[in-house]
């Protein structure tokens, strides 16, 4: 909480001090309303992270007979000492970091295209959506034959450009899979991070450019200067919505090279320890390990981006 | 006095089997292609036959989501399905909560199925599976090209490659850049595990496990036969097939880009269909020998039907297990559907091989196919398997030498079984 917010507090509390009937009446109200929903969220979502989180401490199997018994920390010792986990933790590291990073800089060159006047401006907006629009596990397989060593277009189209001699297989290759599914995943979510910083784009007064080209301001100093500033926080919010979609990212490495520990992430581990080798207990640990760590991730994002909002007072 | 006997009616009719009782029995069958229409079929015949109800369920496609299923409904000891399809490596894991059919079945009927299905199908000296329909891993061939380079079908691996060179480069020269050697499942899943038992043990190098709960990777052979796989890649075999699965394979050598394939006999209908550009270019034998001393190899494959230990028509659905594994619904089967059958009889049964003259040629292979570690390593199977094909995979990506890798690979499974005690 900032001071400012500490500051203003006694205040909001003086005025609510004593509430009237006919607001005491409207709280209740809005209490009976709110439960239905309430009781609902905790069924579905609480009821099972708490139940998931549970069984992470506990052996149970999945096809078991007996009673899951209380291990302890067991399961998250030994996953910290499985070198599969440390594998799956750098694959989904080094994926979110270049597809964020990646998919920020390039939706940014593309809001700030679309955000200039011209002719079928509507429909690019919309054209620019259809990647986003299809769903993942439809556009990785549609990638999968893109990518394939012999009769896919990548290899057809930079063998004419002359980039390569020879057809690379993309997907087999464990020095290409992990940046072949990173560009899946930036032509994928793109337009997303685009639409996102458009939105912020098209909310700043058009003033503040006319001034700055008065006082003899470049382009790309005004760029720097006065955009990126402006829209640093509904920036950070895509970010950060980005970052928890990419770390925990499942569809793409399944579909595209199953279990391969070269494009392996911790979702894919969590899966394969639940569902192929059965074991709930330890898939559970993986699942509230992985919760965690998006868990810590945000809130490092979250200051970073804050501390540097402040900066800027 | 009128209440309890109304009570006892009620008691009876709800006894399980039901007296004389007509009963409801539900069965899980597969669903690929034309699978679940053929069972169907073949349910309902049983039903009419004795009086009985039959209610067919359809589940995922995918293996290892139906097998998660199962799971879940079996250890809730569910009784809404009475009869399961489950694959050749499940006996193990599931065996604790399936009946012992071997009380049901008689000896003569049994001995007429394949020996190797049957050792599988039992767990602790418990028959928890009738065998259904089989499978095994073939090498397809292009008797074409074959014939116009004057070479004949290999017998052993190195064989195979150096066709497969000649081939391949003959082709590339003349124009067709694309053609290749031999395409096989290289992708690191199940598959692969299948693909790289069949090399190992057509070098003599056992089957991971043994019989017994000993890990028997780490020999010489097995290095062998890693080393003759990882010399293909990149010389016979393109590096893209470290991701095919087997209609990625099936695609490059129904396409005609390929000389050899590894399949199974599914493959067969689809390669000689109307509308394949290699139809009656195709052969098929079994899989090449690891050396002069090396056999002849191919991967069990294949579906058991079972019986829930929670189902409340036993007797019915073990009646339902009997005549679907019958003689007589397997020969229908092969004729509509080309399942394979596992009653050694039926691949010299003329209208059997009418329909699929091939089960001729691969019986052999069936015979001999070479089961993976499953019912040894019980609830641990699947933990085996992905630690041999990410294994493989690595020697194959050349991340790793084969020396290495069956070392890495006895290391872990000793850790995971704590010194083959599964």
């Amino acid at each position: 909480m900032t001071a400012a917010a500490e500051r203003s507090a006694p205040a909001v509390e003086v005025v609510r001090a004593r509430p009237g009937r006919i607001e005491q009446g409207r709280r209740k109200a809005a209490f009976w309303f709110l439960l239905p929903t309430v009781t609902a969220l905790l069924l579905v979502a609480g009821w099972p992270l708490a139940r998931t989180v549970w069984l992470g401490f506990t052996d149970a199997r999945l096809g078991g007979t007996e009673e899951a018994r209380f291990v302890g920390l067991t399961n998250f010792v030994y996953m910290l000492q499985d070198p599969a986990w440390w594998q799956a933790a750098k694959v989904t590291l080094l994926f979110a970091g270049a597809s964020v990073a990646l998919e920020t800089v390039i939706g940014m060159v593309i809001a700030l295209a679309l955000n200039a006047h011209f002719r079928g401006r509507g429909l690019l907006r919309a054209a620019v959506l259809v990647p986003w629009a299809i769903p993942t596990v439809i556009s990785a397989q549609m990638w999968g034959w893109m990518y394939h060593d012999l009769y896919g277009i990548i290899n057809v189209v930079l063998q004419g450009l002359g980039i390569i001699d020879q057809n690379v297989a993309w997907l087999a290759d464990p020095t290409t899979s992990l940046w072949a599914m990173v560009a899946v995943d930036v032509w994928k979510t793109t337009p997303f991070m685009a639409l996102l910083i458009l939105a912020a784009l098209q909310t700043l007064p058009h003033e503040i450019y006319e001034a700055a080209k008065v006082d003899g301001v470049s382009p790309i100093r005004a760029f720097f200067q006065i955009t990126l500033p402006l829209i640093r926080p509904a920036l950070m919010v895509a970010i950060v919505f980005r970052a928890l979609d990419a770390l925990r990212m499942f569809d793409l490495a399944y579909v595209l090279a199953g279990g391969n520990p070269a494009t392996a992430t911790l979702s894919v581990y969590a899966r394969q320890q639940l569902v192929d080798f059965q074991d709930v207990g330890f898939g559970s640990a993986a699942s509230t390990l992985l919760v965690l760590l998006i868990g810590i991730i945000t809130a490092i994002l979250l200051t970073a981006g804050k501390v540097r909002l402040s900066a800027d007072r | 006095m009128k209440l309890k006997t109304m009570l006892a009616a009620a008691l009876v009719a709800l006894l399980p089997g039901g007296g004389a009782l007509a009963a409801t029995v539900t069965i899980s069958c597969g669903a690929l292609g034309q699978e679940l229409q053929i069972c169907q079929q073949g349910a309902e015949a049983w039903a009419k036959k004795t009086g009985n109800q039959v209610k067919v369920v359809s589940t995922p496609s995918s293996a290892t989501e139906r097998l998660a299923l199962y799971q879940q409904m079996l250890a809730a000891r569910s009784g809404d399905i009475d009869v399961y399809q489950i694959d050749v490596i499940w006996p193990g894991l599931l065996a604790e909560h399936l009946e012992d059919l071997s009380a049901a079945v008689d000896k003569p009927t049994l001995d007429k199925h394949f020996p190797s299905i049957v050792k599988n199908n039992t767990v602790n000296g418990k028959l928890v599976g009738m065998p259904w329909f089989t499978d095994a891993g073939l090498l397809y061939y292009r008797s074409d090209l074959l014939e116009k380079y004057g070479r004949k079908v290999p017998t052993t691996w190195a064989e195979m490659a150096e066709t497969a060179k000649i081939i391949q480069d003959g082709e590339r020269k003349a124009g067709q850049a694309r053609m290749q050697g031999f395409v096989f499942q290289g992708k690191a899943y199940e598959g692969l595990t299948c693909n790289a038992l069949e090399w190992v043990d057509s070098f003599g190098g056992g089957s991971i496990v043994g019989p017994d709960g000993k890990i028997t990777i780490n020999n010489p052979q097995a290095v062998a036969a890693l080393k003759a796989a990882q010399s293909w890649i990149g010389q016979i075999s393109p590096q893209g097939a470290l991701n095919y699965e087997e209609e990625q394979a099936r695609a490059v050598f129904q396409s005609g880009d390929a000389a050899f394939m590894r399949n199974w006999p599914y493959a067969w209908a689809l390669a000689q269909g109307p509308d394949s550009p290699v139809k009656g270019k195709v052969g098929v034998a079994p899989l090449p020998k690891g050396g002069e001393q090396g056999k002849n190899s191919g991967t069990l494959g294949g579906w058991q039907l079972a019986v829930s230990r929670y189902s409340p028509n036993k007797q019915a659905a073990i009646d339902l297990v009997k005549y679907l594994a019958s003689e007589e619904e397997q020969k229908r089967r092969v004729i509509a559907g080309s399942f394979l059958p596992t009653i050694q009889s039926l691949y010299q049964d003329p209208d059997a091989l009418k329909a699929l003259p091939l089960l001729k040629d691969i019986q052999p292979t069936l015979a001999a196919a070479v089961a993976r570690p499953a019912t040894p390593t019980g609830q641990r199977y699947n933990q085996v398997s992905t630690e041999f094909f990410n294994g493989v995979h690595s020697v194959l990506t050349g991340k790793q030498q084969p020396e290495a890798a069956v070392q890495q690979i006895q290391r872990n499974l000793d850790r995971l079984s704590r010194g083959g005690r599964w």
